[in-house]
């Protein structure tokens, strides 16, 4: 029986930063969790207690997101390495799929712009970064 | 007009003779620093290197007054990113994209790409048509494939020789549109009489392709 708490996210991208994030969120298997990379590799990221799925597989075809059960997903994340693949997933689950929560990684700031208004969250670790540095820097 | 090609290899440098040949004010950006240097050595038109799907790089590209973008590179995420940037920050209404993946075509229109062609489509298509029936010269799908353009040759023994046009039982969904006879082109009417070697353009929705070909050769193969 599923509680209220428990969500059904899929991670697109199985590298550093979705490997690190599915480990996090599978923790205690509060949540059910799919991850889907190209790169059957990818997967040795993910802690050996990891107990979602993993589908290796191109994001970007609709069959793979349908396998995924994309259209009964909580939370959709995009965390590949290449911009312009995360926000094409991202649109595609928000859009086409109407999930309620899409969140996609962002390396290059000057593009959030275009997406803040698709209701698309977006992350950019780079300017996360550079916030933390300021802050550390301005410290004292 | 304002024409902005993003991407794509040799298709960019016939698209560009084609365009400044009509008079258009060409901008191409690629990230192929090499071709560039060709393009720009060709062309009178300006040459950009760097990622088309980066904002900054149209802007200072001088997209802001362009009529029409095309995208043209090899993955099909960047051309979607291309098109929206080009529709959302800067309000161009004529976005094209080239996808491979047959089914983008749907997803970037309901993502608002303005027009989205794929070549994997038009080739498989072609080659389809081509190997199933030797009598069809040319075929062309328009309209997002909901519409193909035919040529049919007509020989002696196929039985709408010697018919007008009117009297041919012919599917509801297609139409003769005109007749090639020694280099001539009639257009069709009802009264037009059908002779040996006349090559038909037949416009037809693609389900119906089969009865136009029964209909006019008189046998499926």
């Amino acid at each position: 029986m599923l509680n209220k708490t428990e969500k059904y996210v899929i991670i697109v991208g199985c590298g550093r930063l979705g490997g690190h994030l599915a480990n996090m969120l599978g923790e205690g298997k509060k949540n059910s969790i799919v991850v889907i990379d190209k790169n059957e590799a990818s997967f040795e990221r993910l802690n050996a207690s990891f107990s979602g799925f993993t589908i290796e597989a191109n994001a970007l075809e609709i069959e793979v997101l349908k396998q995924a059960k994309i259209a009964s997903a909580d939370v959709v994340v995009a965390t590949t390495n290449n911009d312009n693949i995360n926000i094409m997933v991202a649109q595609i689950a928000k859009s086409i799929f109407g999930v309620n929560q899409v969140v996609a990684r962002l390396t290059d700031p000057s593009k959030e712009k275009v997406y803040s208004e698709l209701n698309i969250e977006t992350i950019s670790p780079t300017a996360l970064s550079a916030l933390e540095f300021q802050r550390i820097i301005l410290r004292k | 007009m304002k024409i902005f090609i993003v991407g794509g290899s040799k298709e960019v440098y016939f698209l560009a003779k084609a365009f400044i040949s009509r008079g258009y004010d060409l901008t191409i950006v690629n990230e192929n620093e090499e071709f560039c240097k060709r393009l720009s050595r060709t062309f009178k038109a300006t040459v950009v290197k760097g990622d088309g799907s980066k904002p900054y790089m149209l802007e200072d590209a001088g997209i802001a007054d362009a009529d029409m973008v095309i995208a043209l590179t090899e993955n099909d995420p960047d051309n979607l990113v291309v098109c929206q940037i080009a529709e959302k920050i800067y309000g161009i209404k004529k976005t094209f994209a080239i996808v491979n993946d047959p089914e983008n075509i749907q997803i970037f229109k309901q993502l608002g790409v303005d027009t989205v062609i794929s070549t994997t489509n038009i080739i498989s298509s072609l080659i389809e048509q081509r190997a199933i029936v030797d009598d069809i010269q040319n075929l062309m799908p328009i309209a997002e494939d909901k519409i193909s353009l035919m040529e049919v040759d007509v020989a002696f023994e196929h039985p709408v020789r010697g018919k007008k046009i009117h009297e041919i039982d012919f599917p509801k969904d297609a139409i003769i549109s005109c007749i090639v006879r020694h280099q001539e082109v009639i257009i069709a009417k009802g009264d037009t009489q059908i002779m040996d070697k006349d090559r038909l353009v037949i416009m037809s929705k693609p389900k119906v392709q089969s009865e136009v070909l029964k209909c006019i050769r008189g046998r499926v193969d």
